[in-house]
């Protein structure tokens, strides 16, 4: 009963990549891009800079100070290229794994941490940064960038002033019928919405299979709006892919489904055991696709860096790295009656009987210590 | 008797259901190799296969509705959802659809469906992770709704569950999970019935209503009072829907006090449905109002501040210190 895994599969799809692995500068048709050494140093900075704060957030994990971090290692690329490919006036939509996005936005890296400390639930104001607060239901904020780029439309912001949405989510997500009806809807109405998926293989323990038997780009024909595969690695090519779609959007011609293909090197969150369904061997082969070596590389061979650049950086991430770390732990824990705070808008009556009668409540400890 | 934790005991006896039946399957995200987050299934996959332990894709609504169609055909599947506060994707078909059909084909049909629910906080988790959604639940006509606090509940209850021709909204507390006890893996025709509550710890005082993780709280909370001179008689109402509310009336007019604690808010919980009830059946006998404790009417806070949200045993030793005050 187990389907025919040859059945939907075609020949191999296109994969667009401007930079390969070893470093290499290649064409491709329909997307080209051209970046001054300068923007491609910044790039490399970039990758480099979210990989520490990464590293750092698993390693505050470790010793207690997060309850559970989900790792982007592996991914920089995606979410550098893509993250950069946006404007000010562009709106972002993460899933809980788009640190490397949110850098590009401005969100101190400090603000990703609370969630996962357990300090808040999204500790930045998503207006600030038009970078949306982290969602952990998989595939609901589809609908919402989707709802928020009918809105663009609505505000007449087109052209090359306009604005567009970017949302992002995993291959599990698109299982969702929240991400499909997202489809349905920016097809319909024709939103300015780029929807980014980053195909990093899995979703926990289950292979990409288990989601879907086609790649995941062709899912968008059906549901009428172009689709494309980029290297997820390669961030030359996941920033001139959603530029373009991005671009389009903006003028106009409607969503675009872009399928970063590229691969989730740690495990999914701190609390996973990835030894328990995957074999070391795929990681051996994703890691010699580097998205950071390759830069690196192309810099290097073509002279575009030298040593003292790579240490500079190296040496930038290591002060980030502290710095991250000294805040995280700085980071105060909410005063307990925070939790009848925001829970709405307006003045509400019961939020209020509640606060006052856990207030009396607590205050009945410290009278109880002080009497002591 | 062997000793197993809460998660083990469901894991043998979904075993057992499956060693016995044929038509039991198990399906959700991530219950095959992984074995579940929770690891509740593992192993099951390896034993009985693929095709009777499904790794679904990412789709609440698709797990229950393809259970659905399952058990049309004679299935009787057992679903995981992940998280408590995912159930929410398929929660239109759980109401919609599993809960109905039977009604609606005039008893032609049956949906022996079993939906699987870690539920409450105290893992220190993200949002979502640590929901109490079960009065969604009772509120639904045409579901079964039950909990588990222990063991050797959870090995019996599962099975039963699964045995059930109703479907049967099953929640696990996940703080519990890794809680040991002797459970009596042989004593299979002596089972408690899944549909009544059971006195866990006698007491003349004051009746204490819990279920799911809330049971050992109380207990512990019980066994602090008794150091005060105050028997606390404990409650676990296993089965929510139906409520047993025999067994539950026969111990508050003992007592004449009752306290009902569960983790999810107060404002509209089940809660207010157990004291509503009591206070038409014993209104004669109750010496004080029925007293609620439980969360705050707010969404669960992060996890830094779960300590202060969740019942703890000050919080139910103050309820019953008010019990006294009327
Ligand atoms: C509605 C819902 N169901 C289940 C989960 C539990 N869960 C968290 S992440 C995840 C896998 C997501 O996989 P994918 O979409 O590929 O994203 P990735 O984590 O790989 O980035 C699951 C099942 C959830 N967060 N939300
Ligand atoms: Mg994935």
């Amino acid at each position: 009963m187990t389907a025919d895994a040859s059945r939907g599969a075609q020949a191999p799809p296109e994969l667009v990549q401007l930079l390969t692995p070893e470093g290499e500068r290649v064409e491709h048709p329909d997307y080209d891009i051209d970046l001054t050494p300068e923007e491609i140093r910044a790039l490399y900075r970039d990758l480099v800079l979210v990989r520490r704060v990464d590293l750092e957030a698993v390693a505050l994990q470790r010793q207690g100070e997060l309850g559970i971090w989900a790792s982007l290692l592996g991914q920089e690329a995606a979410q550098i290229g893509s993250g950069r490919a946006l404007t000010d006036a562009d709106m972002a939509f993460p899933t809980y794994r788009e640190h490397g996005v949110a850098w590009c936005r401005g969100v101190d890296p400090v603000n990703l941490l609370g969630l996962f400390r357990g300090v808040n639930h999204g500790g930045w104001d998503p207006a600030e940064h038009n970078f949306h607060l982290y969602t952990i239901v998989i595939g609901s904020q589809t609908l919402h960038a989707v709802g928020y780029a009918m809105g663009i439309q609505r505000d007449g912001a087109v052209g090359e002033n306009g604005a567009a949405t970017i949302v992002y989510f995993g291959d599990g997500a698109t299982s969702q019928g929240d991400v499909n009806e997202s489809f349905i809807w920016a097809s319909v109405f024709n939103a300015p919405v780029v929807f980014f998926c980053q195909n990093n293989q899995w979703a926990i323990s289950e292979p990409l299979e288990k989601q879907s038997r086609i790649p995941l780009y062709r899912r968008a024909s059906g549901f009428g709006f172009p689709g494309v595969r980029v290297d997820g690695n390669d961030v030359f090519a996941c920033l001139a892919v959603t530029r373009k779609a991005l671009t389009d959007a903006r003028s106009g011609q409607g969503p675009v489904l872009i399928e970063a293909f590229t691969y989730r090197m740690g495990a999914h969150t701190t609390s996973d055991d990835p030894t328990r369904y995957r074999v070391q061997d795929e990681l051996e082969a994703w890691k010699l696709k580097d998205p950071i070596e390759r830069v690196r590389a192309y810099l290097f061979k073509n002279q575009l860096a030298d040593q003292a650049f790579f240490d500079e950086v190296d040496a930038e991430a290591d002060e980030l790295g502290r710095d991250v770390r000294k805040r995280c732990l700085e980071m105060p824990d909410p005063e307990p009656l925070a939790i009848f705070d925001h829970v709405y808008t307006e003045p509400h009556r019961l939020m209020d009987e509640e606060r006052a009668a856990f207030a009396s409540y607590l205050s009945g400890f410290e009278t109880e210590e002080g009497g002591r | 008797m062997t000793t197993l934790t809460l998660a083990k005991a469901l894991n043998e006896g979904m075993r057992k259901a499956m060693e016995d039946d044929p038509k039991v399957l198990v399906m959700g995200e991530d219950v095959g190799k992984l074995g579940g987050v929770f690891r509740v299934t593992d192993g099951l996959q390896k034993d009985f296969g693929e095709e009777r332990v499904i790794d679904t894709p990412l789709a609440e609504s698709g797990i229950v509705g393809t259970a659905i169609g399952l058990a049309l055909r004679g299935y009787r599947p057992v679903c995981e959802i992940q998280f408590d506060g995912f159930v929410f994707p398929a929660a239109d078909q759980i109401i919609t659809q599993l809960a109905k059909m039977p009604l609606r084909s005039l008893g032609a049909l049956k949906l022996p469906v079993v939906v699987r629910i870690p539920c409450g906080g105290g893992i220190g988790a993200v949002e979502h992770h640590s929901e109490s959604p079960e009065a969604y639940f009772t509120h639904t006509a045409g579901l079964r709704v039950v909990a588990c606090s222990n063991p050797a509940d959870a090995y019996a209850m599962i099975q039963q569950a699964i045995r059930c021709d109703d479907p049967v909204i099953f929640f696990e507390p996940k703080r519990r999970y890794w809680e040991k006890a002797e459970v009596d893996t042989a004593a299979a025709e002596e089972w408690f019935p899944l549909d009544r509550a059971r006195v866990v710890r006698p007491g003349t005082d004051v009746t204490l209503l819990a279920y799911g993780p809330m049971v050992k709280t109380c207990l512990e909370a019980a066994a602090a009072a008794e150091e005060d001179g105050r028997s606390l008689e404990i409650v676990d109402l296993r089965s929510l829907n139906p409520l047993d509310t025999a067994a539950i009336a026969e111990s508050v007019r003992r007592t004449g006090r009752c306290v009902v604690v569960h983790e999810a808010p107060v404002f509209g919980g089940f809660g207010a449905e157990l004291a509503a009830r009591i206070t038409e059946e014993c209104f004669y006998s109750l010496e004080a109002p029925v007293l609620r404790v439980g969360g705050p009417s707010t969404p669960y806070p992060p996890s830094r501040l779960e300590e202060h949200y969740l019942p703890d045993l000050d919080r139910v030793l103050d309820a019953v210190d008010r019990a006294f005050t009327f």
